[in-house]
């Protein structure tokens, strides 16, 4: 009864394309097969431009387990108050149907590279001429003292976006007036670099409008951050004495929470808050672990095809990937995925490859109408992706310029939302 | 045609930027201000209309009339350091969309490269003070953008073009639609051009756009301008 278990998204070409896919198991002839494990700015993007680009010459499979996937960027303006929770959810629908691609919901929890098979949860098998690991991250156990995945639902990490982000929105608007708001900030190298602080903007944002004698304490255990000048003066600029960042000078980085309490202490210092968010130090997917593709917490990769220096039949793209300098972004990632799936249609059909270029640009909103960014350009080389040079928005720039750049953000979010998902 | 004309043109103009250049005739200018009139006014006591005034434009930072309200493109483009030159005037009297994307200013150009000089010239006259403004700067000859003809010329590769868009297209959207990002598809190929040599110069402001057009080569605008002349070819 694998097809029970195994939950296929999609009608006509989609269903009939993954019902012959425990049929073709294991064996060698036919088309060559990619897989691609994760569904998010690198595996979907990744998907999509193969079976796009290779026009039905390359079998692809995507496994993601869930069936609808909301965005990581965004999500701060979710929190804020900017975007509906629906705004930065997307089916797989269109990849299915319009590219054929066999997309699975499940999780992946084996790997057998001796045989190129993984194995999901449903306990079905596929097989692989190429695999791309896009599984973006998970924590580092034991991170911060106190918490664990356990305490999630007590302190959120709300950073793996979905029924996470809505929980902490709902407990800061359940938040008591005057109440305290508490994050603790990760250790480098994390997702999206400027991610907590644009949270940190929103929720103050939220706040100002709804609690506005609500106060924010941010634990840093770095003593610099993205963006830093602009967000602070941001803040100052918008929210002058609500937000008391916490750097490791002032024992950021001594944190210790307790859930059940819900106290934080910091440096020795016990503090009671009614919203905890806890966003551990990072690692790579587990599934990227179990493949056996990782060194420490990352997966290092070659610059040229983002290939595992471990496996050249593994490719592993975005947050899990050690890659050089790229910022682990969505941005990064869909980047990454477009000089992978090339170099993989290259080797599957001959098609031809060009040389690799990766770019990255990040946005971030302050409040309403005031976007920042900060982007670069790369290049592969022999070691790694390495930077060739950049931009970041200066403080006090007009008006003007800063809500057309929150405009420029929002055209790209629909941009690489088509280019993910069709 | 169009692109045989254009080499022309191109030729023409750099001529005259190495010979000292033609002076434009300001009297005849004056003539071509009409097509301007309907929105524009310069001169003793003009004021701001569908298009700000036009007194001291010379030397003037884009986008700072007092009292006149600019369209974002235009504020972005002031961001970025866009001032009133000749030469950024003859590429905006050109092709007014092609040096400030998003601009409010409805004018289809105007093509011909010594009608644009006397215009120049007409509203130079206007200047505070057209003594301080160096001979050079109502008078040379902007060229648009200065886009070599041989580099106007390169046959672009529409495969490689199409892999090279994929950088792009994590922001504009292949099917043309726009939402706070300009559309790119469609292009005439020598606009599409013009347009990435003007970030790739920083003739254009647009951080994004400048780091992007920065490290492309004149065969990669090429081939860029060739897939996206018609994607879906």
């Amino acid at each position: 009864m694998t097809l029970n278990r195994r939950k296929f998204l999609g009608t006509g070409v989609a269903v009939g394309a993954s019902m012959s896919a425990p049929m073709v198991m294991g064996a060698a002839h036919g088309k060559p097969k990619v897989v691609v494990i994760g569904g998010g700015a690198g595996g979907a993007t990744a998907a999509r431009y193969i079976a796009k680009d290779s026009k039905g010459e390359i079998d692809v499979t995507l496994v993601e387990p869930t069936r609808r996937y909301y965005t990581c960027f965004f999500s701060n303006l979710y929190l804020g108050g900017f975007k509906q929770f629906n705004d930065i959810g997307h089916s797989y629908g269109k990849l299915a149907s319009e590219y054929g691609i066999n997309v699975v919901h499940d999780w992946a929890i084996g790997i057998d590279r001796d045989t190129n098979m993984v194995t999901l949860a449903g306990g079905s098998k596929l097989p692989y001429d190429k695999l791309i690991l896009s599984p973006g991250i998970d924590f580092v156990d034991g991170a911060v003292e106190g918490w664990d995945i356990s305490a999630q639902n007590k302190m959120p990490h709300a950073y793996k976006a979905g029924s996470q982000t809505e929980l902490l929105k709902a407990q800061l608007e359940a938040m008591p007036e005057g109440g305290t708001f508490a994050m603790v900030a990760p250790p480098n190298p994390y997702r999206c670099p400027p991610g907590p602080y644009e949270r940190i903007s929103m929720i103050a944002h939220f706040l100002k409008q709804n609690n506005p004698t609500a106060k924010i304490i941010v634990a840093d255990p770095k003593p610099k951050f993205s963006k830093m000048a602009l967000f602070q003066e941001g803040w100052g600029n918008h929210y002058d004495g609500m937000i008391d960042w916490i750097g490791p000078d002032f024992g950021g980085d001594s944190v210790s929470v307790n859930p059940d309490a819900m106290t934080v202490t910091i440096d020795g210092e016990e503090n009671k808050v009614d919203v905890c968010n806890v966003i551990p130090a990072m690692k790579a997917g587990k599934i990227a672990e179990i493949a056996g593709v990782t060194d420490g917490n990352w997966a290092p990769v070659n610059a040229a095809d983002m290939s595992s220096k471990a496996d050249p039949d593994i490719h592993v793209l975005g947050d899990a990937a050690a890659q050089g300098d790229m910022p682990k972004s969505g941005y990064a990632a869909n980047s990454q995925a477009k000089v992978c799936a090339m170099a993989v249609r290259g080797a599957l059909t001959g098609s031809k490859v060009f040389p690799a270029k990766f770019s990255n640009t990040c946005w971030s909103l302050i409040t309403t109408n005031d976007g920042i960014k900060v982007g670069a350009n790369y290049e592969a080389t022999p070691e790694k992706i390495a930077s060739t040079g950049g931009f970041i928005s200066k403080t006090g720039e007009s008006a003007e310029l800063r809500k057309a750049t929150y405009e420029e953000s929002e055209g790209w979010y629909t941009g690489i939302t088509s280019d993910m998902f069709g | 045609m169009r692109r045989v004309l254009a080499i022309a043109t191109f030729c023409i103009a750099s001529a005259g930027a190495v010979q000292a250049a033609n002076i434009g005739d300001a009297k005849a200018g004056e003539k071509h201000f009409k097509l301007c009139k309907s929105c524009h006014q310069v001169g003793p006591g003009a004021t701001n209309r569908v298009g700000p005034q036009l007194n001291g434009l010379f030397g003037r930072k884009a986008g700072s009339v007092e009292g006149f309200k600019y369209s974002k493109g235009m504020i972005r483009a002031a961001d970025g350091g866009l001032e009133w030159h000749a030469e950024q005037l003859h590429a905006y009297l050109e092709n007014p969309k092609n040096l400030v994307s998003g601009t409010r200013m409805n004018f289809r150009g105007m093509k011909d490269v010594d009608e644009r000089a006397d215009l120049i010239a007409y509203l130079r006259t206007f200047s505070d003070n057209p003594r301080d403004i160096p001979e050079a700067d109502p008078t040379a000859r902007g060229t648009d953008h200065d886009v070599d003809p041989a580099i106007l010329a390169i046959q672009g590769d529409p495969e490689y073009g199409q892999y090279l868009s994929s950088e792009c297209v994590t922001c504009h959207q292949i099917d043309g639609d726009d939402d706070g990002i300009p559309s790119i598809t469609f292009w005439p190929e020598e606009d599409f051009v013009v347009a990435l040599h003007a970030y790739k110069s920083k003739k254009r402001a647009h951080p994004v756009m400048q780091m992007i057009a920065g490290r492309l080569s004149d065969d990669e605008i090429a081939s860029l301008a060739a897939y996206f002349k018609d994607p879906e070819q």
